[in-house]
């Protein structure tokens, strides 16, 4: 048996508690995401003291690890719900919505500032491009970023409203600079050393947590160097 | 000013609107998630065109004789035509913005596939669909920012605003503040498949509730084909849904056996010694479906890999293996693993015409939630392509035509309930209680009656006529043809030659092979 200690709220504008639910299942797979499915689905939900609730808000879409829809935090670490199983959490587990983005309601958060600091970035290409096998690989792990947010809850140097847009903003700006070859590739690469490089510790923390067990490390290390590069061939002119 | 209302922001959604913003015209793109969680993201395989690089004299003509013998002609020869010549096109497009399609020698390449008799599937290793959504994401945000689009990217569409035949607008809740909008201008429905209507017995997502579709459907919009699902024959249980195992797990060597007298069973190999374990999809879920039920046969069918090298597995399935021991805790590479068919895609939906058009003036339909390209089955790497095709498609026939006036709607317009859990997962069973691998008269009619007893109970609801109106198409399409197999007609009739329409007329469900009454 699980119990899962829930923070939930009713809006933004209301008082944040804990609410208490048993949950058992004998599938071993059984994740934090299937007990919410199951906990929402009783016609009849009560808590831990058999007081009747809510059901329980939460965003979730492929259930297979394969959408960030599910990011919350679980045992105090950002995760995703369909991706942590509830044998490997112990008997009570501790399920918050993520912190570093407005609360809508129970575990939703608005994670609005992801997709505006994209927008910001001016991330897409101004015109087509011609394939390149030299940027693929690249290219292909760049684009695999869920957008979920995990690594900005955890990553040291992130805040919302600040210049350094952290992993979820970087990672896409990474994709443009492997695939450009014309002149949008100079004024990406400014983006990026001012709004990435001179902003990152380099700590790797958001690589540890990446629910997309993306290689943030070689992302950055290709565009850091071309950023660098950058800089030098600026200063020599 | 007109905005389209685009509901839906996965393939078709994002394609339509980037091809309204490239004409310069503004569009609404409405969706309950962000494209990033959209079911499009899954697609694995790839996308199919006869872009005639791998040497082997390939031809739009060919994706054309291919697509309609895949789906048993009951697909609109038209727009196949149309969709099959479009693709090459469609697929360069995709690789311009930076899609990083498999190549090779600096060209692009591609596989071969399940009915097809070329190497025509563009693939991006098994990540198609989430490669060609962050090419298209990025390209609509160019878009966002220059005003074009406008994002609504947590709204529930409520149902369209139609007056005397025509539609005027959509109504949608805002399910972060719950405040109902209404906002005129064309509809383009892109909604995506069926799969909330079998809650956990599919490898979609539960974004796709099937909500939008079923109310449209309760509006009098017309439906074509319902009675085809496509049941993929390998798929994996994990918890509150099926999860896809790819058709390569075949391709390189994975052998379907079913435990018999004691003794292995390799079923596909003995019956159909050429093609064996690959088959088309509808014929082994069948054979599988068919060994299950035998008195000398053990109740689960196993997929074994364990003769794979240590090659295959590092170099060509990877992501397959660790996903298997992630869920199955079992590796696959040692043991066989236990596979069932599990409802993958919905050939069915919202019949258009060739330019997407419905039966409702000003509503538009394109990708999974419409039913013309694939008629009785659908071919892997030609729904993204049909998504794809179609948003641009109905987008199009928007830009020849000039824009239409926008009345003012008052705010929630039209209003609207999704049922209750419990009460879906209860339609799902009845639904698939008669819409099985193996269908039959009995059945069928035992499951409407089901039905007639939860609508007695609970009262009708938009998901319930719609599956009523599945339920009743497959009951009117007695033979067997593609997806759909009656144990009491076992043979395809020259005769039924035609899509299954349906419509729901004052509350009354009506289905009917060819549809001369609707
Ligand atoms: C596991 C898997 C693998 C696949 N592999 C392949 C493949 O290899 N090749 C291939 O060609 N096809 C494949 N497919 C099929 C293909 O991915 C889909 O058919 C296609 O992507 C559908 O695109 P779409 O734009 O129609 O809909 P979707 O991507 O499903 O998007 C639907 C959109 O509608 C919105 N929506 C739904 N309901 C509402 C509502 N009530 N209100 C507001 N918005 C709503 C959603 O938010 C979403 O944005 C696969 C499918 C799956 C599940
Ligand atoms: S980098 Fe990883 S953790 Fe960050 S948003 Fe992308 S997928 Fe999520
Ligand atoms: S490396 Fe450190 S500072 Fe940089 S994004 Fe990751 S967590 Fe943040
Ligand atoms: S629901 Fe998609 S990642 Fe969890």
């Amino acid at each position: 048996m699980s119990v899962l200690k829930i923070l939930r709220r009713k809006s933004a504008d209301q008082q944040p508690y804990w609410q208490s639910f048993e949950f058992t299942s004998d599938d071993p797979n059984a994740a934090v995401s299937t007990a919410l499915t199951a906990l929402n689905s009783r016609s009849d939900l009560r808590d831990m003291s058999g007081e009747k609730a809510d059901p329980i808000r939460w965003e979730c879409s492929c259930l297979q690890k394969k959408c960030g829809a599910c990011a919350m935090v679980i045992n105090g670490v950002p995760r995703l719900a369909c991706d942590s199983k509830l044998a490997e959490l112990g008997e009570v587990i501790t399920v918050e919505p993520l912190k570093k983005f407005p609360v809508i309601a129970d575990l939703i958060v608005d994670r609005t500032v992801i997709f505006d600091t994209l927008r910001e970035l001016k991330v897409w290409l101004e015109r087509g491009v011609t394939p390149d096998e030299r940027a693929q690989e690249a290219a292909f792990e760049a684009a695999g970023c869920l957008q979920c947010g995990c690594c900005l809850e955890v990553c040291p140097n992130y805040y919302a409203g600040g210049r350094f847009t952290g992993m979820a903003g970087a990672l896409p700006l990474t994709r443009l600079i492997a695939e450009l070859t014309d002149e949008q590739r100079r004024e990406v690469l400014k983006a990026y050393r001012k709004r990435v490089y001179e902003g990152c510790g380099k700590s790797l923390a958001c690589r540890k947590i990446c629910p997309a067990g993306l290689d943030i490390e070689s992302l950055m290390a290709r565009s850091n160097a071309a950023a660098a590069w950058r800089s030098l061939f600026d200063l020599r002119k | 000013m007109e905005k389209i209302n685009i509901i839906g922001a996965g393939l078709a959604g994002l394609t339509a609107a980037i091809t309204l913003a490239k004409g310069g015209r503004h569009s609404r793109l409405i969706s309950l998630q962000r494209s990033e969680r959209a079911q499009s993201v899954l697609a694995e395989g790839g996308i199919n065109a006869a872009l005639n690089v791998m040497g082997e004299g390939d031809k739009p003509e060919y994706h054309f004789e291919d697509t309609m013998r895949g789906g048993v002609y009951l697909a609109d020869e038209e727009a196949v035509r149309r969709l099959t010549e479009g693709a090459p096109d469609i697929v360069m497009w995709l690789a311009g913005l930076g899609v990083p399609f498999n190549m090779k020698d600096g060209r692009l390449i591609q596989r071969n596939f399940g009915g097809q008799k070329k190497k025509r599937t563009a693939y991006a290793k098994s990540s198609t669909g989430k490669m060609i959504m962050s090419a298209l994401i990025d390209e609509a945000r160019k878009y966002e920012v220059a005003g074009l689009i406008e994002r609504y990217p947590h709204h529930a569409f409520q149902g369209a605003v139609i007056m005397d035949g025509v539609c005027l607008g959509a109504a949608v809740c805002d399910t972060y503040t719950g405040e109902r909008l209404t906002f005129g201008g064309r509809v383009i429905m892109c909604c995506g498949g069926l799969a909330g209507l079998f809650p956990r017995m599919t490898t979609g997502t539960t974004q796709n509730s099937g909500h939008a579709a079923a109310r449209l459907f309760g509006q009098g919009v017309v439906f074509g084909n319902l009675e085809m699902l496509q049941y993929h024959p390998t798929t994996i249980g994990i918890p509150d849904k099926r999860c896809l195992v790819t058709e390569a797990a075949r391709g390189e060597g994975g052998r379907l056996y079913i435990e018999r007298q004691g003794s292995k069973w390799y079923f596909m190999e003995e019956k159909y010694p050429e093609l064996k374990n690959l088959m088309p999809r509808d014929v082994v879920a069948r054979e599988m479906f068919m060994v299950r039920r035998r008195e000398d046969c053990g109740d689960t069918v196993y997929l074994d890999m364990t003769e794979l090298s240590v090659d295959v597995w590092d170099k060509r399935l990877p992501d397959l293996r660790a996903e298997i021991m992630h869920y199955l805790s079992l590796d696959p590479a040692r043991e066989p693993i236990p596979v069932r068919e599990g409802i993958h895609y919905f050939m069915g939906g919202i019949n258009t015409d060739v330019r997407h058009r419905t039966n409702i003036a000003g509503l538009y339909a394109a990708g999974e939630c419409t039913c013309q390209y694939h008629g009785a089955n659908r071919l892997g790497g030609n729904s993204m392509l049909g998504a794809v095709f179609g948003g641009k498609t109905a987008a199009e026939d928007i830009l020849s035509l000039p824009e239409a006036d926008t009345p003012d709607l008052p705010d929630a317009a039209v209003t609207d309930t999704e049922p209750p859990e419990a009460v879906k997962a209860e339609l799902g069973e009845i639904l698939y209680s008669g819409l099985g691998i193996v269908r039959s008269e009995s059945g069928l009619m035992r499951a409407l009656e089901r039905l007639d007893e939860l609508e007695a109970r609970e009262g009708a609801f938009p998901e319930s006529r719609l599956g009523r109106a599945m339920l009743l198409s497959a009951l009117k399409r007695r033979e067997s043809r593609g997806a759909h197999f009656r144990e009491d007609f076992p043979e395809r009739s020259e005769e039924l030659r035609a899509p299954t329409l349906a419509v729901c007329r004052d509350g009354k469900i009506i289905a009917e092979i060819g549809g001369d009454r609707i």
